[in-house]
């Protein structure tokens, strides 16, 4: 943007190895999946998806780049939610 | 100032950037409430919600996948390129994108069809001979990758629309929040798709 603020150009392959660590995490989540694991195959899945989301929050949605700001307010609703999700299952599970 | 009644259009370039992070932080809402229904019900019916999720194909899931991330990718790039000036590059990799996006639509097409003409689909007589279990995994899953797919037709419209105005020069190397918006867009497509493609087709 040209408003006095420098910006950051991102390089093309910093995104193509982006793109590969998210393709090595995906075909990872899909391996342990396959395994028995038991209950270990939710937080497994679960901790894959949560990686993959922060490097494409980080890197594709440039908040590693961006004012500080966003990435607060993403951390926010991100702790917002997991804080819901909790306090559902604390319901659910001594209810 | 120069001689031309020339009048600065108002812009702000950061303020348009925050309204669309404002916006996904409602969207990003909306599934986890659709998330936490799922996982209170799949608490409730793991048994079920067990022999459900073996009917879906993790191939076609784990294909849906690589196809969202690469396309996250490219409209990445198309940021990069506009920035670099490069408009018939950036035009290419939006292009791409739209391209992708209509993969994962049709491989969803033939997903949701199979589905149906094997008989499952909300309100059909053999959901309705199933378990509770089953019939919420299929309604859930039915509601959850159709607002995701409905999220998909609307982000390649974004997208298209966008093409267009990078076409006629209206965004440009010095102006292109709105391309910036519709790649934060189609982000959240993709990251929404992050968690619903183990929740559905990788937990068994």
């Amino acid at each position: 943007m040209d408003n006095g603020q420098h910006t950051h150009i991102v390089k093309y392959s910093t995104f193509v190895w982006i793109l590969i660590i998210l393709l090595v995490l995906t075909f990872s989540s899909v391996a342990i999946t396959q395994l028995d694991l038991g209950v270990y195959t939710v937080t497994g899945a679960l901790l894959f998806a949560s990686v993959k989301s922060v490097i494409v929050l980080m890197y594709f949605m440039h908040l590693k780049f961006d004012k500080k700001f966003y990435a607060i307010m993403m951390a926010g609703i991100a702790l917002l939610l997991t804080s819901v999700i909790i306090v559902t299952f604390l319901d659910y599970l001594y209810r | 100032m120069n001689n031309h009644a020339h009048i600065d259009e108002h812009r702000d370039d950061e303020g348009a950037k925050t309204g669309m992070w404002i916006f996904i932080f409602t969207e990003l809402l909306l599934f986890g409430g659709l998330f936490i229904v799922y996982s209170v019900y799949r608490y409730l019916n793991p048994m079920a919600f067990h022999l459900a999720a073996e009917e879906l194909d993790v191939v076609v899931g784990t294909v849906n996948t690589v196809i969202l991330l690469v396309s996250s990718m490219t409209i990445a790039m198309a940021i990069t390129s506009i920035q670099l000036k490069n408009k018939k590059l950036t035009l290419i990799l939006m292009g791409v994108t739209i391209l992708l996006a209509i993969i994962f639509m049709v491989n969803k097409y033939f997903e949701w069809t199979g589905k149906i003409s094997h008989g499952i689909f909300p309100g059909s007589e053999i959901l309705h001979q199933s378990s509770q279990g089953e019939i919420l995994f299929f309604g859930l899953y039915y509601a959850m990758t159709g607002l995701h797919a409905l999220h998909i037709v609307i982000g390649v419209g974004f997208i298209a629309y966008v093409m267009w105005l990078v076409k006629t020069d209206d965004v440009k190397h010095d102006d292109y929040v709105i391309l910036e918006n519709s790649a934060l867009y189609w982000h959240l497509v993709d990251l929404i798709w992050i968690f619903l493609f183990p929740l559905f087709y990788l937990i068994t």
